[in-house]
Order: C-alpha cells, then structure tokens, then sequence
C-alpha cells in the first residue's frame, strides 16, 4: 500500500490546477439544463477539448492523453475544486465512451468519439420508457430491419437534456419473437431527423432538464448498433456499471461540496447548534470515506480486477450522501433556503436549493437505489432472488 | 507504471490468512463461550498456537527479536482477531504492549517481560488513564500503566483487580490501582509523553480493525441465517426488506474498512493526517459494526435474541469496543477541531 502520489502524479496534479486557475470561466455559466446555458457549456467543453482536457484517460488518438485512472480522479478533484463548469458532454464521455471502447467497432471510435469529446455531437441516454423504468426489460421500442439499416419506432422518456442534444443511445427490440433482455440490440440514433420528436420536461428544479422522445420509423444505419444485433442486453449493462460506478461521480465532487459546506458553517455559524455541527462534520467524514473507498476500487481495476455488482454500493453510498449534504446546508441557511437563483437576497446565488433539488434525483437516476439494494444483496451477498 | 496503490501486498495477505486459519481451527465460537461461561483457560490454546506463528511478537523491534512490523502489517491480523471474537488482551499485547515495553522499559523490565510476552508466556494490559475500568486483568500477567503522564509496567502480582460484570462477559472488566515504586517507572531517558501518545492511537486502530472483523463475522452471520431460514415457503432472504436491510449493512462496512486501512497506512509512515485518520477509522468502524449488530439481530429474529444463539458474543463485543479508546462522540470532536 502506498498511498502518497507519485512524483508524475503530482506533477499532473499541478498541471491540471494551473490550467483550470488560468482557464475557468471567472462568471459561472447559467444550468446547462437550458437552452442558453447548454450553448455556453458547450463554448467550454470545446476549449477543454481543444487543451486536451475532455477526457483525459482516452487514447491521445481520440484526443485523450492517456491518464491513468489515478490520474482521472486527480482532474477531477481539481475541476471541482476550480468550481469549472458541470459537464454536458457527461451522457457521451463517461458512459457511452466506455460501451464504444469495450463493444464498439474501429468505424465506430473514429468516427464517434472526437465529436462527442469536443461537445460537437452531443449525446443522450433514451433508456427508459413510460412502462419501462426499473424493470428495463420490459420496454416496447422496435427495432425493424430495412434495407441498409434500422427503422425504430417507440418512446423513450427521462433523457436528459435530449432537447439540445444531437445523438442519443438506447435500447430496442429487434427480435419481436423473444421476451424481457433477449432480442434486444443497443442503438446509436439521431434525435434532429425526420421522423423524432422531442418533448421537454420541466423538472424539480425547473430546468428543462428532461425530454420525451417520440420515434416514428425512423432510419438508422446498420452501423450504428453497439456490439452484436440482439445482444444488446450485455452492452447496455456495461453502460450501467459505468454510470453507477466512478465514471459518473468521482470522490472530487463530493469533497468540493464538503468543503464548501464547511465554509457555509463558519458563515452562518450563529444559526448552528451541536447536532448541524456535528452533521457538517459527518459530511466531511463521508466525503473522504468515499474518496478512499474509490481509491482502493481504482487499485483493483488498475490490477485488472472487474468490480461489477459492487458499484451498486458506489452508487447507494454517493447519492444518499449527496442529499445528506445538501439538507445540512439547506438548515444552516434557515428560511432563506427559499429564495431562488437570480434572488438578490439568495445565500451563496441559491446554489443550495438548486443543488438540493439536484441531490434529490440522485437516489433515482442510474438504477434507483431499491434496484441497486436489491443488486447488493442477490449478487453481492448471495441471497436468493425469489 | 508505478501509481498511488490502495492495497496490501502478498506478505500481508498471508500473514493474515495464517491467523485466520489458527484462529478458524481453534478459537471456533465455542471457545468464546467457554471462556463466557468462565473458564478462560479455554482460550490458552489458540493463544500457545497464535505464539508459534510468530505473531504475537511481530511488532517487537528486531533486537528484541520481533519482526518489526508496522501498524499497517498488523491491521488485517487484528480484523481476523475481531472476526473470532477471540477473548483476551492479545491485540492490545502485541499493538500496544510489547511495543511500548520495547522502546520504553527499562532492561530489567525487558528482560522480565518482553521474551515472555513475544513467545506466548505471558500477557500485557493497557491502562490508559482516562479509563475507569479495563479488560481481562484477570488473566493477564503484566500491567503497562499511564499515570502522571509517564508509562508504568507493574506486574499484576502487584496490582490490586476489583472485577466489575461486564456485558459481554469474556471481557472479565476490572477497577485496577497499584501502589506506585520506582520498579514499576519505566526509563526516563526516552519521551514518555509522546511514546503514550502514540500508544494511544495505536490502541486505537487496532480496536477500529477488530470492529471490522467483528462487522464482517454478525454480516456472515445474518447472511447465512437469511439463507437458511424459511418462512413462507421460501428463505427470509427472498424477502426485499431483509434483503435491503443487510445490503444497508453490507455498504456500511465497506466504506469503514478502507479507512481503517488508510488509517494503518498513516500510522505506519508516519502522515501529520494520522491522528484524524486515526479518529475517522474508530467512528466509521464503530458505527458499522454497531449498525450491522442491529441488522443482523433483526434478521435472525427471536433466537437472535437468546443466549444459545452465537450472534450476542460478537454483538457485545462490538458495543464494547465500539464504545473503547474513544467513542464516536469523542472522535468525531477529535475531528472537528481540525475541520471546522
């Protein structure tokens, strides 16, 4: 065990710093849940790529610089530390990437993972459907062969920023003869074509965040299904490890909210008493329990050890934290906890309310956390499943 | 490609599967019993084996004829230790004692104990002195004691021991006094201020380890019974609320034992971050084994809740320990004055 960074990785640690210090934006963007806030994210995610900070453990050929999983968790603590913009190329980088380097064709990573890595193809999750939420498998979408391709026809719900983006991934049935995860093959497909329509959906926090997406025959080419035609299953479960995982929130992002919760203390101090303090320090507490938890699982994928079912507890661990954060924050503002963004009396722009609202979702998104408990126990444990 | 590694190399590793195979052969759930049920000879035999392998005098410095190992190497021993419940002062012999009587006792002092001890014949306890009452001073043979500050070793032939019941009973607590001689000082040319100190974190992170060990032993408990018993016409592990209650419990340990290792780690080389580490290892080891006691007592239902049943040996020991060297109360203040 040897738990001091090494010499190259603190020397990446400092060129991560002093670039971020040079280069994020000193005004922060608006959400990148809207319309305009997605444009100026954008703007940055281009001068991230073009620094060759987009995805830093990628291949350099696809404009990566090849960091080491230890390294990816030193950009991100310090991108989160530099308070540098939420990612909106997220859906692409640190989920289908993954599917695409584990299952995707060599056509299929020149031609995809550029664009997606400078925020020029932007991309969206389609998994669920309206009677398809926790029990995926019980989704309805077709697939149909035509010539050349595709045609899928369906609907897909909950995808995240589908109003703005261009591409989106997912999931449909392209054996009408075969039942639950069999027959099904995992789809690359474009949201502005004929045939798609997209409806936003107001969320929590009032972003327009969501979008339902109506697909009437639409046509993809063959050569864009992931991995095996309907064997789409396995791929897609891969996606989730990921998103359940580290790639979609590393230890960085808690310990940034941490630390700005401590701050919030010492501001409001006189609203304290012994149990917010003591809350304000579990916190802290939980964020490095998760930052050293992710450490010790990055030293098992570096030894080639796959983790599997156990970033369920990731995932149970990081959201129910998230939200524990936030509602300490939320009762050391007291009753202006109410005011919105934009309100002039708001404490620290309303960020609390907003990232609340947030940190609500989390427990919900990527499996919810009754799905992941119920993982926990059947795969990790052992316990029967009927 | 050399990087930042979180985790124990092979020696380690077969160290602890050393003990854990001793301790699998002969400290099986029945002993603990014994030695609850007052015979604490019971436990004379896994403690005569544990000497052969070498374990007890590991963290003697190497003139003294030790292995010198460091508190990262004794962590994953100590978890084993915790995971059989294993009555007596072993962990604080072999964490605590013989290190503090190597670096601090006087020669006469060293050549009465330290061989002793290493090799199985005798047994240390460590009274802090913010401790009203301590463990197993029945069958111990040596008292290394703080008072006034500075390190004591007081034979326990010389110790006055009023045993106070203890819950879990293989804990044999005790009010202890001695009346203090110059024999009993140990040297006064090293710091015994800072050598206590030290001892003291040391204390511990072994018990935050033994938590772990005690954590994983009621979870593979509650697991297997979950398994086993039926109701309903299928296992009560079928069953999404007890499933759900025991992956609660499975998360909570998980995310204490790496920072309990980390903890190790710190202590080992010496980080300026090791008493607060040290700290958050007691807290997060202490909550999970306590929250896991609960979960498995819940999931084993009534016979949970008997003294036939094996569960209440390990659950009492993790009330106790987890109560030990600071509770969480305690610790998370420890942190807190350095956070906020």
């Amino acid at each position: 065990m040897d738990l001091d960074f090494t010499a190259d990785e603190e020397a990446f640690r400092k060129e991560c710093r002093a670039w971020l210090e040079a280069n994020v934006p000193t005004e922060a963007l608006r959400s990148g849940d809207t319309r305009e806030g997605f444009r100026q994210h954008i703007a940055w995610e281009n001068v991230l790529f073009d620094a060759g900070w987009a995805a830093v453990s990628w291949p350099k050929r696809y404009g990566g610089r090849e960091a080491s999983l230890v390294e990816w968790l030193i950009f991100e603590e310090e991108y989160y530390r530099a308070r540098a913009p939420s990612r909106v190329t997220q859906n692409g980088i640190f989920l289908l990437a993954p599917t695409l380097f584990e299952f995707g064709t060599d056509e299929q990573k020149e031609r995809i993972l550029r664009p997606m890595a400078r925020g020029d193809v932007t991309w969206a999750q389609a998994w669920s459907e309206p009677n398809a939420g926790s029990d995926l498998a019980a989704l309805t979408s077709t697939a149909r062969r035509v010539e050349g391709g595709w045609r899928l026809t369906g609907q897909k719900t909950w995808s995240t920023r589908a109003t703005f983006c261009d591409m989106a991934y997912g999931l449909f049935r392209t054996d009408p003869a075969q039942t639950r995860h069999r027959g099904l093959s995992y789809f690359m497909f474009p949201l502005r074509t004929e045939g798609v329509t997209v409806r936003g959906v107001d969320r929590l926090d009032g972003d327009e965040g969501f979008a339902e997406i109506f697909l009437e025959d639409v046509f993809v080419p063959a050569a864009d299904i992931i991995g095996e035609v309907d064997q789409g299953w396995k791929v897609a479960m891969a996606t989730t490890s990921s998103e359940r995982g580290l790639t979609l929130r590393s230890p960085g992002r808690f310990m940034a909210t941490a630390s700005r919760l401590v701050d919030l203390y010492h501001r409001h101090r006189d609203r304290s008493d012994p149990v917010l303090r003591d809350q304000v320090i579990q916190a802290w507490m939980d964020a490095q329990a998760y930052r050293w938890f992710t450490f010790q699982t990055v030293t098992r994928m570096m030894q080639g050890e796959s983790i599997g079912a156990d970033s369920s507890m990731n995932k149970v661990f990081w959201s129910e934290m998230d939200v524990r954060t936030h509602e300490t924050a939320l009762a050391l503002i007291g009753e202006l906890l109410e005011l919105d963004e934009g309100a002039e009396s708001a404490v620290d722009q309303g960020q609390w309310m907003k990232g609340f609202q947030f940190a609500l979702a989390g427990p919900i998104y990527a499996g919810t956390n009754e799905i992941q408990r119920n993982i926990i126990a059947e795969r990790v444990l052992g316990l029967p499943r009927k | 490609m050399t990087a930042m590694r979180f985790a124990f190399t092979d020696d380690q590793k077969m160290l602890r599967d050393t003990v854990r195979d001793v301790l699998q052969r002969e400290c099986g759930p029945e002993v603990v019993r014994s030695v609850w049920e007052g015979r604490p000879e019971a436990a004379a035999a896994v403690w005569a084996t544990l000497a052969e392998t070498g374990v007890i005098g590991m963290t003697a410095s190497k003139d003294a004829g030790g292995l010198a190992m460091s508190e990262l190497d004794s962590i994953l021993p100590f978890e084993e230790i915790g995971y059989a419940a294993l009555p007596g002062p072993l962990v604080d012999t072999i964490a605590v004692g013989i290190p503090l009587l190597d670096a601090a006792g006087t020669n006469s002092q060293k050549d009465q104990w330290l061989e002793s001890v290493a090799t199985g014949n005798g047994k240390i306890i460590v009274a802090f002195e913010d401790q009203a009452v301590v463990p197993y001073a029945d069958s111990a043979d040596v008292l290394i004691a703080e008072r006034g500050g500075a390190p004591h070793c007081v034979p326990m032939s010389e110790v006055s021991v009023v045993p106070e019941p203890s819950v879990d009973r293989a804990r044999q607590l005790a009010r202890i006094d001695f009346e203090e001689s110059k024999a009993h000082r140990m040297r006064d040319d090293v710091d015994g201020h800072a050598l206590l100190s030290l001892a003291k974190e040391r204390a511990t992170l072994a018990t935050a380890a033994q938590l772990v060990g005690l954590s994983r032993r009621m979870l593979d408990m509650a697991v297997q019974y979950a398994k086993d018993r039926e109701q309903f016409g299928k296992p009560i592990g079928a069953q999404q609320a007890v499933k759900h209650r025991l992956a609660n419990a499975l998360i909570q340990q998980e995310f204490a034992r790496p920072m309990v290792y980390r903890a190790g780690w710190s202590m080992a080389t010496s980080q300026t971050t090791n008493e607060i580490d040290v700290s958050l290892a007691k807290i997060y080891a202490g909550e999970a084994a306590t929250f896991v006691a609960k979960q498995a007592l819940q999931v084993h239902g009534a016979i949970g809740y008997t003294i036939e049943c094996d569960l209440h040996m390990w659950m009492k020991r993790a009330w106790a320990l987890a109560a030990t060297r600071g509770d969480a109360a305690f610790h998370r203040e420890r942190v807190g004055r350095q956070v906020l």
